[in-house]
């Protein structure tokens, strides 16, 4: 089936089986990579994406379900050399250590601080339940989160744990 | 995990949707695929024709219509957590659905379809009251909501019917739902849940559904009746299991899930019951 979609601004046709996976569509067929999968269940949510403006879960999305969809990856969210506050923030307060969960998590971030800009510490841990991370303990996912949420609303976030002790 | 190959449609509207399930038994319609496709991709289903009905226009609002609340079959469980005009129960098992992603994309009349036991809207909706619409090429009928579910994972919606539109009746009073999910707290599919409304702030007259626990997510009758005798429900909780096959899995025993339902029950009904007062 040939589908057209708009990815990362670029526009995208392609001719695919209806059984494929969207998130092997972005990696295999786009060579986006960045989009990670870590499960192919729906539950660690590695493979979170922007799709029309929502983040979803692409390996349980049919590619021919995006069929006229604008998509969003993470190599798209940066805007050129600048990064998007939540990458800013992973980097800023090690939010990541092996960083295979960290594009899902900052797609689902950038959502969660676009939607809601000053989130609490509960809110947070609650917008990234359907993304699992094996490293972390989640506590530097937060930290980053918030120091993302905080350079969004313009304000100087706070400074890092390790400075103030 | 890719599924087997299949053919897919995206149809333009409920009567090309119809017209290719007639066409064509071995067919599945598919919303936001949220449970569809993990099926398929388990191989425990392996449709031929998957008939995508997402891209219908005009099924994705939430309406009032005076005497009932009208839920398009595309209305998501975000919408549902997040609109004014869904009663309380039904708000709380949506927010408590899955995670923001999933969320975004899995419709509440796909759950219905879907008849998962341990899902949180459906027994919300048994709560509530009212009627599925389903349609297919001959015509349209409404199925009431204790109607709609059958078996595991079957639901009273044939083969060749779409569920296009849910009604949840304004009836007033109040109403509330609580579980434990699997992964403790609210999170994931429910190992036991409960939801009840209940006409005032007395609760003798109620309506109390469990899932979770059985088959199908069910009216606890026993509570009503209790209930509407007078029973604290504390008391009535005690019943919640009346009637219903307690079945063990991976996340309890019979014993602990049948604990897990009174729990819920006493709770949601002493959570409506403050909620209508
Ligand atoms: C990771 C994950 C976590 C989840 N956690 C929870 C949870 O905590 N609690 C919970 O309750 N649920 C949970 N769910 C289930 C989710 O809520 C359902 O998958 C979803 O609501 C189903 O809707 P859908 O639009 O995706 O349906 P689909 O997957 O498209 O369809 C599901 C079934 O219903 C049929 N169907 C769908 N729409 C119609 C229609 N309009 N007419 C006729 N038949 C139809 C399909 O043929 C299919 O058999 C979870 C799902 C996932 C993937
Ligand atoms: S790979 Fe999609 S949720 Fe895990
Ligand atoms: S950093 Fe390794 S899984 Fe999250």
């Amino acid at each position: 089936m040939e589908i057209t979609l708009t990815v990362n601004g670029e526009k995208v046709t392609a001719d695919v089986e209806p059984r494929t996976l969207l998130v092997h569509f972005i990696r295999d067929e786009l060579r986006l990579t960045g989009t990670h999968v870590g499960c192919e269940t729906s539950y660690c949510g590695a493979c979170t994406i922007h799709l029309n403006g929502e983040a979803i879960k692409s390996c349980t999305t049919l590619a021919v379900q995006a069929d006229g969809a604008e998509i969003t990856t993470i190599e798209g969210l940066a805007d050129g050399e600048t990064l998007h506050p939540v990458q800013e923030g992973f980097w800023e307060r090690h939010g990541l250590q092996c960083g295979f969960c960290t594009p899902g998590m900052i797609m689902q971030a950038a959502k969660i601080i676009e939607e809601n800009p000053d989130p609490s510490e509960d809110e947070i841990r609650h917008g990234i339940d359907g993304n699992l991370c094996r490293c972390t303990g989640y506590h530097n996912i937060v930290k980053a989160i918030e120091y993302a949420a905080a350079k969004a609303r313009g304000e100087e976030p706070e400074p890092a744990e390790w400075e103030t002790v | 995990m890719y599924p087997r190959e299949f053919e897919y449609v995206a149809a333009g509207s409920v009567e090309e949707a119809a017209q290719l399930l007639e066409d064509n038994p071995g067919a599945k319609v598919m919303s936001g695929g949220m449970s569809l496709i993990p099926m398929m991709k388990l191989r425990l289903l392996s449709p031929e024709l998957v008939v995508d009905i997402g891209r219908i226009p005009g099924l994705n609002t939430i309406e009032d219509r005076g005497d009932h609340i009208a839920i398009g079959a595309l209305v998501r469980q975000r919408q549902i957590a997040e609109s004014p005009l869904i009663p309380m129960a039904l708000k709380t098992a949506a927010a408590q659905t899955g995670d923001a992603q999933v969320r975004n994309t899995a419709t509440f009349a796909g759950a219905i379809a879907h008849a998962d036991v341990a899902a949180d809207t459906p027994t919300a909706f048994v709560a509530l009251g009212g009627t599925i619409v389903a349609k297919c090429v001959d015509g349209e009928r409404e199925i009431a909501a204790d109607a709609c579910f059958v078996d595991t994972l079957t639901s009273a919606l044939e083969a060749n019917e779409i569920l296009t539109e849910v009604r949840i009746p304004k009836s007033g009073g109040g109403s509330a739902y609580d579980k434990l999910g699997r992964r403790g707290g609210h999170t994931d599919y429910s190992v036991a849940g409960a939801a009840a409304w209940v006409a005032d702030s007395s609760g003798r007259e109620c309506r109390v559904a469990v899932g979770g626990v059985g088959t199908i997510p069910a009216l606890a009758s026993g509570v009503m009746e209790a209930m509407a005798s007078g029973a604290s429900p504390e008391d009535a909780a005690e019943r919640a299991c009346e009637g219903i096959t307690v079945l063990e899995d991976l996340y309890g025993s019979e014993e602990y899930k049948s604990h897990l339902a009174k729990v819920f029950v006493r709770r949601a009904l002493e959570q409506a019951m403050a909620n209508a007062s």
